[in-house]
């Protein structure tokens, strides 16, 4: 399970942002150009480095959202309560503007083309995020994917998701807070029955990628285990604002 | 010069600079980080066996671990993912009690872990009072999330060396990358170097 070769120092890299496209109230996806981006596998994440005029620093990683398109990086972030770095990116961050970035990092939670099962993503909050990089260069593999978001307006990529839906991609939608009336779909957070109920059983194999907030992750990868599935094909990644 | 980014004031959190290692920020909280799911392992099938290069195989039995003299110390820890934390408390069996008396001539060793999970550190990282399998931390159990019902404590590199759920060392002449070491992290992870990544 070798990584993306890194040869040489990954070193800091300036970026212009792009764009910064609003995906619900407290989540924005920030494109960025990247001159000389060497390019990543979806679920990698990068660094982010901002200086301010009297050259103090702040560094935080990130998930990248998108699959590989040239020299540019696509994040999506939410923002973090008492946060240094993501009210930064949400809320002052506009096209034009200049950043560091370094990247990309890790070579575990990647997606694997390769892999011969139905692949199973479990997201809580913006741990969408790595997943839907995932989702958006999945070809024809199949995939389900069981996004658990406190209410219907904090559903991240919400109209994508529904375009993509189908051919292969099972998409579970469960609003855990509050959920609009008339709602179908799921409201009970992410459970053994839950998953037991959508997800590819354990004798298929499927090769599950969990990320969240750490409670999140906790639950849904001992609840997988609990079902029979193989704790060495569940990966995970726990995030968080680290006040929960 | 690295470019300013408009309107970036920063939150400087006051802390002191000399515990503070270069792109870390201090936290008070205690994020968890694991790439797959915590074990849950019966305390009665726990054991922590020092094997490889050495005379013989070496075990202790979770109750045999016990017994075995403690020592309470008080560390700043630093996670790759940018998180400090300082003065964390934690009891635990120090590495030089672990291996008093064994001969070796081995350098590095790997540590192994409930999991699947590695980490390779060289040996004098794990001597002279500098590590610890620890199994209490802020005088309570250590919970399972934060590698309970032991983990490693090697507080002077990056705390993915400070593997969770450990059973055991392997001791070895070579110095063979673990699990994030595998994985685009570094191979030693001193964060005063900030060695995060290869070729850091």
């Amino acid at each position: 399970m070798a990584g993306a070769a890194v040869l040489g120092r990954l070193g800091w890299r300036t970026a212009s942002i792009a764009e910064v496209r609003p995906e619900t109230p407290r989540v924005k996806t920030i494109a960025l150009e990247v001159p000389g981006w060497p390019g990543h596998r979806a679920g990698q994440h990068v660094d982010i480095r901002l200086t301010a005029e009297d050259g103090y620093q702040a560094e935080r990683s990130y998930s990248i959202a998108a699959p590989e398109d040239g020299e540019r990086v696509e994040l999506t972030v939410e923002e973090v309560d008492d946060g240094e770095v993501s009210p930064y990116l949400t809320a002052e961050a506009r096209a034009g503007d200049e950043l560091e970035i370094r990247g990309p990092v890790g070579g575990y939670f990647v997606w694997d083309s390769d892999y011969p099962g139905p692949i199973l993503l479990v997201g809580g909050g913006s741990g969408v995020v790595p997943l839907m990089a995932m989702i958006r260069q999945r070809g024809a593999i199949p995939t389900t994917l069981v996004y658990s978001a406190r209410t219907l307006g904090d559903v991240i990529y919400r109209d994508e998701l529904e375009r993509l839906a189908g051919g292969g991609l099972d998409i579970v939608l469960t609003l855990t807070r509050t959920q609009p009336q008339g709602w179908a779909g799921h409201s009970r957070r992410v459970d053994a029955e839950l998953l037991a109920a959508v997800a590819p059983p354990p004798d298929q194999r499927p090769l599950a990628f969990v990320c969240g907030p750490t409670p999140f992750v906790e639950a849904v990868a001992l609840a997988l285990v609990d079902l029979g599935h193989d704790p060495g094909l569940v990966k995970t990644e726990r995030f968080g604002p680290t006040g929960t | 010069m690295p470019p300013i980014s408009r309107g970036f004031r920063g939150k400087r959190r006051d802390a002191p600079a000399d515990r503070v290692p270069p792109g870390q920020y201090v936290t008070p909280d205690f994020p968890v980080l694991s790439a797959g799911p915590t074990p849950h392992r019966p305390i009665q099938e726990w054991d922590f066996t020092i094997v490889g290069e050495v005379d013989e195989l070496h075990r202790w039995s979770w109750d045999e671990f016990q017994a075995l003299p403690t020592e309470t110390v008080t560390v700043d820890i630093h996670c790759v993912t940018r998180w400090s934390k300082l003065d964390t408390t934690w009891e635990g069996v120090s590495v030089d009690t672990l291996l008093e008396g064994i001969e070796t001539e081995a350098e590095y060793a790997t540590a192994f872990c409930d999991g699947g999970y590695t980490t390779n550190l060289p040996l004098e990282d794990l001597t002279g009072g500098k590590a610890w399998v620890a199994s209490a931390y802020e005088g309570e159990p250590l919970d399972p999330e934060h590698g309970g019902p032991a983990r490693l404590l090697v507080p002077h590199l990056y705390f993915w060396k400070s593997a969770k759920w450990v059973r055991g060392l392997g001791l070895s002449a070579t110095d063979e990358p673990g699990f994030w070491e595998s994985n685009g992290y570094h191979l030693y992870g001193d964060p005063w170097r900030e060695q995060r990544y290869w070729g850091d």
